[in-house]
């Protein structure tokens, strides 16, 4: 059994003009202990709102129905009731923009404590003294607990983000974005850190980006998402090197490489609307490979390696067939 | 194209010679009335390249490391302080706002966001004629034909689909299409792109890329800027790498990428993201963040952070010049080359 | 065009752009009920006093009873100190307060809007003086600079008008600037300038529209403290006296001693029009306001309530 386990997750959103948009269509996932697992895809493509449901963080417009299993429990049972106890103290996050996110007018130190002292798990000296470790772990003297958010640089408050995300020492660490704004040589340290951190810790990392060449360097195993679903999920070298289905291809010749001397094309298209049922492949009019299946039987994800599953028709038909 | 610029005889479209630009840092009220001496950030602090037509020269570097304000500079958005800007032949370091209207058409910036760039209250055809009414260029149905001609050029075709939207009826990969072609009614000679692909999905980033590659051909000048060194290896004819403010290193973008002189450039190289998970190289990662360009160390401004600095570079504030290893046309800032 | 790949037509409707914004007149009421039913009581004042010859049950200069004759079948509001119809006093009356207050709102929209366009747009000494100037207008007491305008200017309608807007531009000057320094940042705006557009075309192009609905809002709000002051100048006996308004009504009755007589309908009736249709332009400016101004309402991860679903109820 998996450390965290998630069996057919939907999210719909109730959309302020009528009818709803369904953010999340059926995502399945296992997550190990200790694993770096990197959820990818563009905007839009549900990755973040799967993961904010893993921490039952959506808002009154958002309605759930799956399984989301944390050592065997399903904490989803009882909506808010059951996972808010594991919040933070099981799973915990760093946001998108999380080093935007601190408060201006309270001390680092004081908003790292917070978290310890909801889940009472340290108050007063003994939160403190945790605190100082945690800002020493990630990178930052202990003494700077005492400085207030402006007073650290971008890089400094992202760090500052991963301590606060650890506070209450959890077993899995969902990272959304986390370099995004980041200068690269910046990018570099907190990757760096993220990967020591979870080999340190035993912590599951999930990253969740739409930068695939961050994945492949940090992550073993990976998903793609595309209109909410997963489309293929494997080992980061596999998806690379052997991707069984279209878009992990397209996505991966789309992103420039430094040394790549291939032809950089964009996939035409765009992702299709989550707002109306979606018939078919939902990658099918953006797909070089289509064929007349497609349009009207929706993929299922299926194994079609060790470790490596796809949703994708053309795993069923013989080689040779498509070109 | 490295060929096809050197085939490119002329004076270069843009020559920026020793461009210095500074600003104030603010002194807040108890500095200013204790009468502290004013400070200044040297954004740009002796920045020199050319470019010519038919080029695209990627600048390239961290946030804080001069780019935007040297393309600002160029486009005298902001004035600057030292250095002198040739265009096209003319100096256009110390021109009047008239002579700038007239200047403007010719040279035009593309930006970062394009959910920003565009105003949420103009359709695509009114942002698209904009420019030829504000330069009073052409008729009604000339400026429609532009409009439509530009759209076109960068994809939107046919132009008819789009005319009509508002930018929120858009993705984001055809806003920024609106905002090229919105600079190219005006046919400009220069074309400054500043971060044009950042805020895109991966998925549209190389169409948009590859309209500015187009554009290119045709003649156009083209500065990138851009703190993402994939992009400008494969797109860019030449790289600059920016830091603090100083050029460290600038070639062929395929020389800087593969025979990296400054060591500073060897490192950001090292920590960029590979897309094959087999090549996991060992990244150098430099400790620490670019100084506050206020306090500009001396010497070399990147020895504090140099994993090869010797005393020396304590001292001496290195030129540009060619190292001995590098191909024709590849400088670099760095006494240890 | 080799490289460029052309994006097909079909393709564009795969992508499905996002549905038209619905107009912002009707995101207003759909969201925010009590700015239908301030409009719905404006109007209704509205078309009374345009109507006002036409329903009014009587000449209201014309004497038609005893002095503060009660309310009766003939006359619902009563007779005031002169034997006049107070009903149809008060429907005349509603011409000069609503001309009055939405005359001197828009003075004060004029004037505020164009100091805070200039203010937040050019900045530096502009911004400097003007805000100063504005300033100084915060701080002269109301009431005393009305008595004092209105008795060198003299005691017209114009005047009440001129002198209502010029006290109350500053509020719409100082939200306008606030606005404007912000969008002046906005990426299209730089790039409006940096293709060589003029300051006139950057600011009457791009720079007001985007202004104009809180600057509609503010002066919604404005016309009913311009009413209300209005009041306040003819109940101290500052206003024009051939014109009949809601606070000359409220005067004439307190001058002529109503409230010990106990003609309570004299003075409580064009009291009520007076609350009723300050309450009516609050309720819209505000709504209003709150629309343009979403960081007002509750936050997206404030509440965590989501809700379960079977999945089986959507098995289809």
């Amino acid at each position: 059994m998996s450390l965290l386990e998630v069996h057919d997750l939907h999210v719909w959103f109730d959309l302020a003009r009528g009818g709803e948009l369904h953010a999340v269509q059926g995502v399945d996932l296992g997550l190990d202990a200790g694993e770096r697992f990197g959820l990818v895809g563009e905007s839009g493509c549900g990755k973040t709102t799967t993961i904010l449901a893993l921490m039952g963080l959506l808002p009154p417009s958002a309605s759930v129905s799956g399984r989301v299993l944390l050592d065997g429990e399903n904490v989803l049972a009882r909506g808010e009731r059951s996972v808010a106890p594991h919040r933070w103290r099981d799973v915990a996050m760093v946001f998108q923009g999380a080093m935007n996110a601190f408060n201006p007018v309270k001390r680092v130190g004081e908003q790292i404590a917070e978290p310890m002292e909801l889940h009472g798990i340290a108050e007063g000296r003994d939160a403190r003294r945790q605190v100082g470790e945690l800002l020493e772990r990630v990178g930052i003297p202990a003494e700077r607990a005492q400085r207030f958010p402006h007073e650290f640089s971008g890089g400094m408050r992202q760090r500052a983000a991963i301590a606060m995300a650890l506070a209450c020492k959890p077993k899995v660490l969902l990272a959304d974005e986390p370099t995004t704004a980041l200068d690269v040589m910046v990018q570099a340290q907190i990757l760096e850190l993220l990967v020591a951190l979870a080999d340190d810790f035993g912590l599951t990392l999930v990253l969740v980006t739409h930068d695939l060449p961050i994945v492949a360097q940090v992550c073993e195993r990976a998903a793609v998402m595309y209109a909410g679903e997963i489309v293929e999920s494997g080992p980061t070298d596999a998806l690379f090197h052997s991707p069984r289905h279209p878009y992990t291809r397209l996505l991966f010749a789309a992103t420039p490489d430094l040394y790549g001397t291939e032809e950089v094309a964009s996939i035409p298209g765009a992702p299709p609307r989550l707002d109306r049922a979606i018939v078919g492949c939902p990658f099918r009019p953006r797909c070089d490979s289509a064929f007349g299946r497609c349009v009207d039987d929706r993929p299922a994800l299926k194994p079609v390696a060790a470790a490596q599953a796809a949703a994708c028709h053309l795993n069923d038909v013989p080689q040779e067939v498509p070109a | 194209m490295t060929d096809a610029t050197a085939a490119n005889g002329g004076p270069p479209l843009l020559e920026v010679e020793g461009l210095v630009t500074r600003y104030p840092v603010p002194r807040g009220l108890v500095g200013a009335a204790a009468r502290r001496p004013q400070r200044w950030v040297q954004a740009v602090a002796g920045v020199s390249f050319r470019l010519r037509r038919g080029e695209m020269l990627a600048l390239v570097g961290e946030s804080g490391c001069g780019k935007t304000t040297t393309a600002q500079s160029v486009l005298r958005l902001v004035d600057s302080d030292a250095g002198s800007i040739r265009f096209d032949g003319a100096d256009i370091t110390a021109l009047g706002s008239g002579d700038l209207r007239g200047l403007r058409r010719r040279m035009q910036i593309i930006y970062q966001d394009p959910y920003e760039s565009l105003d949420p209250r103009f359709r695509v055809r009114r942002t698209l004629e904009e420019p030829l009414e504000v330069h009073g260029i052409g008729s009604r149905a000339e400026r429609r034909r532009e409009a439509e001609e530009a759209l076109r050029l960068t994809g939107l075709d046919p132009p008819e689909l789009f005319l009509d939207r508002y930018p929120h009826e858009l993705s984001g990969g055809q806003r920024q299409r609106v905002a090229i072609a919105a600079s190219l009614v005006l046919h400009p000679d220069l074309l400054i792109a500043d971060e044009p692909v950042s805020m895109l999905d991966v998925s549209v980033r190389a169409g948009i890329l590859e309209i500015l590659d187009d554009l290119r051909s045709r003649g156009l000048g083209i500065l990138m800027i851009t703190h993402d060194l994939s992009t400008a290896a494969r797109f860019a004819d030449r790289i600059a790498v920016m830091y603090l403010g100083r050029i460290v290193e600038e070639g062929a973008a395929r020389d800087v990428v593969t025979n990296p002189q400054h060591p500073y450039t060897q490192a950001l190289l090292s920590v960029v993201p590979k897309r094959d998970p087999r090549q996991r190289q060992r990244p150098e990662i430099l400790r620490g963040e670019t100084p506050n360009p206020v306090d500009v160390p001396p010497g070399c401004r990147f020895h504090p952070r140099c994993p090869i600095a010797i005393p020396e570079c304590r001292d001496v504030d290195p030129e540009l010049r060619q190292p001995s290893d590098a191909r024709a046309g590849h400088l670099a800032a760095c006494i240890r080359t | 065009m080799t490289s460029t790949a052309p994006i097909l037509a079909d393709e564009h409707d795969l992508e499905a752009p996002p549905p038209r914004r619905r107009s912002f007149v009707w995101s207003v009421v759909r969201g925010q009920p009590q700015a239908t039913i301030g409009a719905l009581v404006l109007l209704a004042f509205v078309l009374v006093a345009v109507l006002a010859p036409v329903i009014a049950p009587y000449d209201p200069r014309e004497k038609v009873g005893a002095v503060f004759e009660p309310p009766s079948s003939e006359h619902w509001l009563g007779l005031d100190d002169g034997g006049f119809d107070m009903l149809s006093l008060l429907i005349h009356g509603a011409r000069v307060s609503l001309i009055v207050g939405f005359a001197a709102a828009l003075v004060a929209m004029l004037i505020g809007g164009t100091v805070g366009l200039l203010s937040g747009y050019f900045g530096g000494r502009t911004d400097t003086v003007l805000m100063r100037l504005t300033d100084y207008f915060i701080v002269i007491p109301d009431i005393p600079l009305m008595l004092v305008v209105a008795a060198i200017w003299g005691r017209s309608l114009t005047n009440i008008i001129l002198i209502i807007g010029l006290i109350y531009w500053t509020t719409t000057a100082r939200v306008v600037r606030s606005q404007v320094l912000s969008v002046r940042e906005r990426v299209y705006v730089q790039r409006t300038r940096a293709l060589g557009a003029r300051n006139g075309r950057i600011l009457f192009r791009h720079v007001l529209p985007q202004v104009a609905p809180l600057l509609v809002a503010i002066t919604v709000l404005s016309v009913a403290v311009a009413i209300f002051a209005e009041t306040a100048i003819a109940f101290l006996g500052l206003g024009d006296p051939t014109l009949i308004s809601w606070g000359k009504l409220i005067e004439n009755a307190f001058s002529r001693s109503a409230i010990s007589v106990d003609a309570w309908w004299a003075i409580v009736p064009p009291g009520l029009a007076v609350v009723t249709v300050v309450l009516a332009c609050t309720m819209v400016g505000r709504s209003l306001e709150d629309a343009l101004n979403p960081r007002l309402r509750v936050g997206h991860l404030s509440v965590r309530r989501f809700r379960l679903r079977e999945r089986e109820e959507r098995a289809s």
